[in-house]
This record gives structure tokens, sequence and C-alpha cells, in this order.
């Protein structure tokens, strides 16, 4: 057995492409580098969620659904108001109304932009109101009904304050400001918020000047005077919330012993980590328990207000407190996929070389930071000339939050269709100018990963059939066909704070135990997975116990970090107790610890079949009635791009590319989505069945955002005039396309199992994907989101319209309104 | 969007935009709507037309929920999917939207998938209700419910009770259903995650089982 570092050989590159092996140093904790999943058990193949039947019964129990004895039922009093200050809260009649326990006054709220001297804002005892729907008060009663009835009993006195909610307007001179000074948000432990210290003018906070490397690269004009061509548009895109199915919520006990919280989170470290610090608690007094999670998409890392809240109330009335909310609350108030509207340039020479990305965006995030979206211009194609600047704009609406990809999306809907507008321009196939502009070029171990995506176009090309593909509107007949193609970066993130403990009982049962959440992502299975494979078992061999902080410390899971953080932890948790358990027994086997191997639910002498031991018979050998071992992420093979804190940037990225096949009627505007081929790599699959579903469920999110979501605030309200699930439209089963999924396996030796994530890469091109595909269809670009039917009317009345409808060009959602 | 100037769409082509829509939502109600819609309908009140006014203080209600009997006392204001949650502890059934719109609360009276949220606790009284937590017989699951975990047609799982409730309603009135009527069915069922490709391969399969 290994007890200091060694060499060993790993597998890299792509099967059937460029597969082959690499040298890495290992640490001695490090186990034996892993076969390709083709040479594995365990690992790769697609394995049904071992949560399945609790999911099918309904007997999976969300914080939703926990029932505890004697537990209240809150409800939180919202501003009607986009912009007031409090005068006075009255909650004496409430706090006499029948079966009310507690009443709790919010003094500092959480979440959005906070200014940076709070001198500059007339003391208040209550926070500003800055969006309809902000939180001012909860109470806690028997019953849900008797907390309704009792909150409408609350009386509150505004001094009401002008307001603006519309993007355009909040920009120009004299309008009603946001905040009176710079104020910035702090970002969230899945990303959110903007840069911090940025100028702010009137409501506009930035721009932030930056580049591929972090500050501008080159120099723009410079590389605009060199090119041939250049391409020149703006893009909008409009807000969508995240309208996760369980909304934001908790169920909070507070205890003389400790703080015990059911959180629908992304998180449980975090709401720990929160709640502690608000409460002034000790991290050990404080548990985060999260079974199961009707999902989150970005939205749910921190405790939150209506967490806070509710502990404050569960304090107060000395009872545990329910505090779910509701879908109105969800959509208005606990955070949103920012708008945007993206001026972008890009300059290349004749045969496609590019000279210069000039990105010039902004968009809001209501209260709150983090409308930029420049990731796409600065880090897919190598540039030598790349300016982004990017700004927010304050408006009195909810704060955004981080969301699948933040900025990605958006930023890809602009740079990929522009990218498709400059093939076009060149003459040259949209996939022939991505094989030549996206090269790896080796900053530092960033932009290394465009192998795989060259790869993935080729694939997809030759599914969706690219080659039949026709000239820009030349379908004949009034519904029109095309094709579209976009890809998408990712990035490598990987949490250190990721721990797994394996044990293995005298009776052969194994447990792997961790504090990480299953959003519904599938990690529960993948850590069976990569366990049953290291301890040669089977997946219902191993019993997964998660969601709980008590257990060793699970990553937050954002930004596609999970599986990758967390796999390598549990196998080498594993691995180091197959070694324990492997000395006990090899006395039994007369044969030495190293010349043992575990498969097939046995242990076996290497080259000696007659020599063996079932799983449970060694088992039952255990000196000890359990033999356990824990293990952290270590880092990364061959080290991090240079970072710090707990989220470590890895070398390289994961992407995708996906095509579209669209149907647009030309009379009514109505864009099908007929197919989408969707290829992606993640690294090493872990389980390809949950990886299927995961990619499907970006383009369908990525669909909707293309076709129909949109929060449409009134502007002479500031009230959202959607916040429901029927006018505020998502995808319904009746939109879903045939949709193919191609799974590229691509090896890099990052880690012990050198997986990846997938959750964001497969949202990000879909937009321009379909984006692309409508142009093919009608020769006429659409350039704003939701892609609705009014749009693409307006759109071909624009060009001279075949269409016999005449239609009236619906103001946009970025420039609708403004003051009256 | 209903701003458009449609009526000026008329010129040349001798039908409006109106009429147009307006027949094509005739056409739709007349075909596979009726049946969305008449699942979707709340059960007959039981008091209606001018029966005795109860409430809004609590009154006794006895729910047949998956063949037993519970007497119960309750605001006469209270959905059924409420009641089931929280004085049943029968959470399985899903609040999602709380207006009629996700159908993550789908559960059968009679046989009939409905909405609960929208159902009011009495007109249920005196019905057979039927939830996702007695879909399976003991350790049997349902076909539809096999094969949702084979096919992985689950991801967080929240709105995987009300999808089941759908797909086994419809294997119920229609054991060989086509891809197009498995899509009809779950018509009204949201799923953020992006899980209906798989919930259609499930319910497909299930069928094919079934009538093996």
């Amino acid at each position: 057995m290994a007890t200091e570092e060694r060499v060993v050989r790993v597998p890299v590159g792509i099967p059937g492409v460029s597969l082959g092996t690499a040298e890495r140093t290992l640490g001695p904790e490090e186990p034996p580098a892993l076969a390709v999943n083709q040479d594995l058990v365990v690992i790769g193949k697609p394995t049904p969620r071992i949560d399945g039947r609790l999911k099918v019964t309904g007997a999976a129990t969300y914080t939703a659904d926990v029932r505890l004895p004697g537990m209240l039922y809150a409800r939180v009093v919202r501003s009607p108001h986009p912009h007031a200050r409090i005068r006075a809260i009255d909650t004496s009649a409430a706090e006499r109304a029948p079966g009310v326990r507690a009443v709790h006054v919010l003094d500092h709220l959480r979440g959005g932009a906070v200014l940076r001297d709070p001198a500059q804002e007339e003391p208040s005892r209550y926070p500003v109101v800055r969006y309809v729907g902000q939180p001012i008060l909860a109470l806690a009663a028997v019953t849900q009904e008797a907390a309704d009835d009792a909150a409408r009993q609350v009386s509150i006195d505004y001094e009401v304050l002008p307001f603006v909610v519309d993007l355009e307007a909040a920009r120009k001179p004299g309008a009603p400001l946001v905040f009176p000074g710079p104020a910035d948000s702090a970002g969230s432990a899945g990303g959110g918020g903007g840069p911090a210290g940025m100028p702010q003018t009137g409501n506009v906070h930035g721009p932030n000047r930056s580049g591929t490397l972090g500050p501008p690269r080159g120099d723009v004009a410079v590389g605009f005077a060199e090119a041939d061509v250049i391409v020149d548009a703006t893009y909008r895109t409009q807000v969508q919330t995240h309208s996760a199915l369980e909304t934001h919520g908790v169920v909070a006990d507070w205890r003389a012993d400790g703080l015990t919280v059911h959180a629908s989170t992304q998180g449980t470290a975090t709401v720990r980590d929160e709640l502690a610090e608000v409460f002034n608690l000790p991290k050990s007094q404080v548990r985060v328990l999260t079974e199961f999670m009707g999902g989150g998409f970005g939205a749910k890392f921190g405790a939150g207000n209506f967490g806070v809240l509710a502990t404050h109330l569960s304090r107060k009335a000395g009872a545990p407190v329910r505090l779910m909310l509701d879908r109105k609350e969800e959509h208005m108030g606990v955070g949103n996929r920012p708008s945007s509207v993206q001026h972008l340039r890009i300059g290349a020479k004749k045969d496609g070389t590019l000279t210069a990305i000039h990105l010039d965006a902004y968009g809001t995030a209501g209260a709150g930071t983090g409308a930029g979206c420049g990731g796409p211009a600065k880090n897919m194609y190598p540039c030598p000339n790349v300016l982004v600047e990017e700004s927010d704009v304050f408006t009195h609406a909810g704060p955004g939050a981080s969301f699948r990809a933040p900025g990605h999306p958006q930023g890809a809907f602009a740079l990929e269709q522009s990218v498709d507008e400059l093939a076009e321009k060149l003459g040259m196939d949209a996939l022939a100018l991505r094989d030549k502009i996206d090269f790896d070029e080796d900053l530092g171990g960033k932009n290394v990963d465009s192998a795989a995506r060259k790869e993935e176009r080729r694939l997809g090309a030759e599914r969706i059939g690219w080659s039949a593909r026709h000239a820009p509107g030349a379908d004949r007949g009034t519904v029109k066909r095309g094709i579209g193609v976009a890809q998408a970066i990712w990035y490598r993130f990987i949490d250190l704070d990721s721990a797994c403990e394996v044990r293995i009982t005298r009776d052969g049962s194994v447990e792997v135990l961790s504090a990480v959440q299953d959003l519904g992502t599938g990690i529960r299975t993948a850590l069976a997975m990569v366990v049953a494979e290291e301890l040669g078992l089977r997946v219902t061999d191993v019993t997964v116990r998660i969601g709980d902080t008590r257990y060793p410390q699970g990553p937050s899971s954002g930004g596609s970090k999970t599986t990758g953080s967390l796999t390598p932890a549990a196998r080498n948790a594993a691995y180091a107790v197959k070694r324990k358990l492997l000395e006990q027994v090899a006395p039994a086997l007369d044969a030495r610890p190293e010349h043992l191997v575990m498969a097939g639910g046995s242990i076996n002498v290497r080259g000696d079949a007659s020599r063996s031991l079932t799983f449970k018979a060694a088992a039952a050998r255990l000196r000890t009635e359990e033999v356990a071992a824990r293990s952290g992420r270590s880092d990364d093979y061959g080290g991090f791009l240079e970072g710090k804190g707990r989220n470590r940037a890895g070398m390289g990225g994961y992407g995708g590319v996906q095509f579209s096949a669209v149907a647009v009627d030309t009379e009514t505007g109505v864009i099908k989505v007929e197919r989408v081929v969707a290829v992606h790599d993640c690294g090493r699959p872990i389980n390809p069945l949950a990886l299927e579903s995961q990619i499907n469920g970006g383009v369908l999110q990525g669909l909707s955002y293309a076709l129909y979501e949109d929060r449409i605030l009134d502007r002479h309200t500031g009230r959202m005039v959607n916040p429901n699930l029927e006018q505020y439209k998502i995808l319904g089963a009746r939109e879903v396309p045939r949709i193919e999924v191609i799974l590229l396996e691509e090896y890099r030796g990052k880690s012990s199992t050198d997986a990846g994530g997938i959750g964001e890469p497969s949202i990000i091109p879909t937009a321009a994907s379909v984006a692309n595909a409508v142009y093919n269809a009608l020769g006429v670009r659409l350039r704003e989101l939701p892609m609705t039917p009014a749009r693409v009317l307006a759109a071909l009345g624009q060009r001279g319209s075949p269409s016999p409808w005449s239609v009236e060009r619906p103001r946009s959602a970025g420039s609708a309104g403004g003051a009256r | 969007m209903t701003r458009t100037k449609s009526e000026d769409g008329s010129r040349g082509s001798g039908l409006s935009r109106r009429g147009f829509l307006f027949g094509t939502a005739v056409a739709l109600e007349g075909a596979a709507a009726t049946a969305a819609l008449e699942a979707c309908r709340p059960a007959d009140s039981a008091t209606g037309g001018g029966g005795p006014v109860l409430g809004p203080g609590a009154v006794p209600v006895t729910l047949r929920v998956n063949g037993k009997d519970h007497p119960l006392q309750v605001e006469p204001r209270r959905t059924l999917a409420d009641v089931l949650r929280t004085e049943l502890g029968m959470t399985g059934t899903k609040v999602v939207c709380d207006r009629g719109s996700c159908s993550a609360c789908t559960v059968f009276l009679d046989g009939t998938p409905v909405v609960s949220c929208l159902t009011f606790v009495l007109d249920a009284a005196g019905r057979e209700i039927t939830t996702i937590e007695g879909l399976a017989h003991g350790d049997q699951l349902h076909p539809v419910q096999a094969a949702f975990i084979e096919h992985d047609a689950t991801q967080c799982g929240f709105c995987t009770p009300g999808m089941v409730m759908s797909c086994a309603a419809l294997l119920a009135r229609n054991p060989s259903p086509t891809l197009d009527d498995v899509r009809t069915a779950v018509s009204g069922n949201l799923c953020r995650c992006g899980t209906y490709p798989k919930v259609f391969a499930a319910t497909l399969a299930a069928a094919g089982k079934r009538g093996a």
C-alpha cells in the first residue's frame, strides 16, 4: 500500500478520438487511477435513482411536508408599495387575533444591495421598502388560516415614495433613485451579486470593464481597425423567475440546546452558517436538514429573510414554526435571472480570424446587482482584443439571484447569434467558422477545452442533418423550417468543503454520509455508485444518508460543482475504509492486503480464485462493530487555477453544443421547436441516466426561457401582473420537442473520479440555438427574448412580411413604459 | 398580445385574426381539450342549490381516503389538498400553485383525476378519494410508478406524485395510449426540472407492459 507520493498514469482524452494516458503525481491517500467507464462495473452504467421509490409513492419528505408536534404556521406581511418608508407598524390587533403565538418585525433586510455608506439614508427603525413584496414582518399561529387572518389585521403606515421599475426609465437622469448613493450586493454561495466598489451614477452601477483574464485584453479600437468585417447588433433578454415547484421555506425549531431548521435549500452548510451568524450561535448548535428538496436552480442558498423570520418566531413562541412562501411571494421576492440589453460588436478578418470583441451590456437585478452577462464573450472564443463592459441598473423590483449559469444564457443569446451572423457575412458555414475560432489558447489553464466542443459539433451536425440545411428563409410555404446551432462554455468549479464518511458494519451494511443535499440531480445515487464500484458491491448494497449538517461537510450545489467536488471524496473514503477492511481480513485469506481485490460482492486473492470470502463474511470478521473512514476533497490532480476561498476554479471547463430544428408559422408567429440535439461533456459521466435527465431539463428550461417566460411588472404600481403559473407561462408537456442527448466521455485526469457537472452548460446554448434556427427558417433575426408570436410577426413585418397580418410592433420589455 | 390590430389583418384574406383564433379555440375544445377540462372540473357541490349554510366554524365531515374513513372537523373554506396534507398527514399530494394551474395536487375522486387545491373538502365528502399514497398495492407498485423509477421520470420529484396520478388515470381510461395521448394527459402537469420526455417514455412503457 502506498504511503507516499507516487506517479501513476491516468486516462486522458475522448474515447474513439484521442484517448491516451497522462502522468499524475498522487498523494498517499489517493486511490489508484480509475479505468475508463467501459471497463467499470457500476460507474458509467445507466442506474435508476435509489430514492425513486420514495418519490413515486409520495413518501419522500420535503421541507413543505415536515410536520412537527406543536408546529405553528407563519405568514409574512409584505409591502404592497415598490418604494416607501415605514413610519409605524401596529401589530396589536394581530397579536390579539385567535391562535396567534408570535410576531416578529424585521429590523434588517437580507438580499439585495446595501448602501456603501448607510449614513446617506435617513435613519429608520425599519428597512426602507424598495420592491413590492419586500418582507416587513411575520407572525405565527396555530393554523395557516389563523396566521393568514391575523396578517390582514396588521396596520402599517407607509410614506409612499416615487419609484421606477422600468429598465430604460431607471437609467435616465432624474429617475427616482432606488438607493440614494452607491450600493453593492454581497455575493452568495451560488454566485449572484455583482462586483462591489463600482462607480455609480443615479441608478446605474458600473460599468465594470473586464476581459478574458480579468482586465480588458488588448485594445478593441485597434482590433476593429484591423477587421475586414464587423457585426454590430443589440440584444435584449427578459427577467426570468426560478419558479421551482417547491417554494422557498423552512421549518425552524429553536430549543435551549440548539436550533434545528428543515430547509428547502441548495446548501445545508450555507444556511447553517448564515443562521449561526445571525443568531450568534456556534455552528455546532445549528442543524440544517434537507432530506428532499423541490428544485432550486440557484435561488436557494441562504437562510433568507423567511428563514430568519421563522427562527425568530420559533424562539419567541417556543414552538417549531413552518414558513413556506406561496407562489406569488416566490415570484416576487426571492430571486430572478436579471434582464439584459447587450450591444455586441465582433470584428474579424476575411478568413474568420477574430480581431475584436466588445460587449457593452446593462440589465436590472432589481434592488440588487448581478446583471453581468459577459462570460461567453470573454471566454468562449480566444481573441486578442476583448472588452466587456457590464452595468447594473437598479430598479424598484425584487433582487436577482444566481440562476442556472448566471449571465450565460443571456450572453450566449447575443454572442452565438453574432457569430452566426458573422459566418454569413464572411460567406462561411457557421460550424466551419466555429471550428476555426474555437481553439485552445492556454492562458494558464484557461481556454483549454475546445477539443470536446469540436467533437460535439461534429457529432451533433451529423445527427441533426446539418449538411441538408437550407439557406436562410429558403423554405417555401407559410410554415418555414430551419436549423440552428449554438454552443456553451462553463467552468470547472471545485468546492474543497466536500467530505464523505463511509462506514462498513459487521453485518455487511455500508453507509455513506455527507451533509450534501440532492436538488434532483441524483447526487445520492452517484455517491452510492462510486462507493459500490470501489467496494465491488451493487448500488443497492449501499445506503446513502445526506442532507444533514451533522454529517461531514457537503458542498452547496451551484455552478455544476457537486458531483465533481464530492464524488472524489466518496471514492477516497471508500478506498480508505476498504484498506482497513482488507488489513483485517487478509490473515483469514492467508494473503497480504495489497494482493486482495474486491469485486462482485467478494474479496478475492488476486490470481487465486480458490481463496475468497464474500463481502458479508469478510465484514463479520471485523475486530470492531464498525470500520469507518472519512475523506475530504483533495486538490485537483495538477492543481487549480489561481484562486482563493473554497470555490476553486479548475483548469479547463465543460461545454456543449446544441442544435435545434424549428418550424415557424409565418401567419400566427408561433415557433414550434421540433427537435433538439444536445451534445455535452462533463468529464467522466457517473450516471448517464440522470445526466440525460438533467440535460433534458437544461434544454427545456432553456426553451421555456427562449419562448415563453417573462416577468411583467406594472410600471404604474410596481406590481408583478403575472405572479402565478398560468400567466407566467413555463413550458409544458405539449411544447416538448424530441430531444436527443449525446453524452461525450472526456477524461482529464483531474481527480479520483474525474467527474464534472452538467447543470449549467445544458441551459446555456438553448435560446441562442433556437434563435439561430428561427433565422435559418425566416431569414429574419429575433434579437429579443422571449421570442413570442407577436415578436415573430413584428420581425416579419419589418422585413416586408409575407404575412397577411399587420401587427403593431410590441414595445419591448426593455424599453416599455417609463414615467407617465 | 391582444392589443394587436388584428382586424386590419383581414385585408385580402377574408379572415380576421380574432375570428381565426376563436375558430381555433372552438375546434380545440371540441377535441382533446374536453377531456382535460373535464378532469379539471371541481366536483359538484353537495350543498349547491340552496342547501344548509355551513361554517365559518369547523363542521364534521368524513373523508374516505384510499379505502379508509376519516371522520374530521374542518372549516368549510378549506381545500381537499390542505386537509389531506395537514389533517391526515398525507403529504404526497403536493401544493405548488394553489390555483389549479399545475396539477401537482392531483387526486382521484371516484376514479376521476381532480386538482385537490381547487376542491373544497366538503365537496369530497361521500366520494372515494385516492391519493398517491393509495396507488400502490402494498409493496406492489402501480405499473406507472415502477416505470417512472426505471425510466428516471423524476428529478427533484416535487411534480412526480401529480404526474404519476395523471398518467395512472390515463391508463385506466385508455390502456394503449399514443405519445400524443400522454402529452394530453399531463398537459396540465408542470415540471420545472424538465422531466417530461421521460414521463412520456415511462407511461408508454407502463402501458406496453400492462398490455403484454
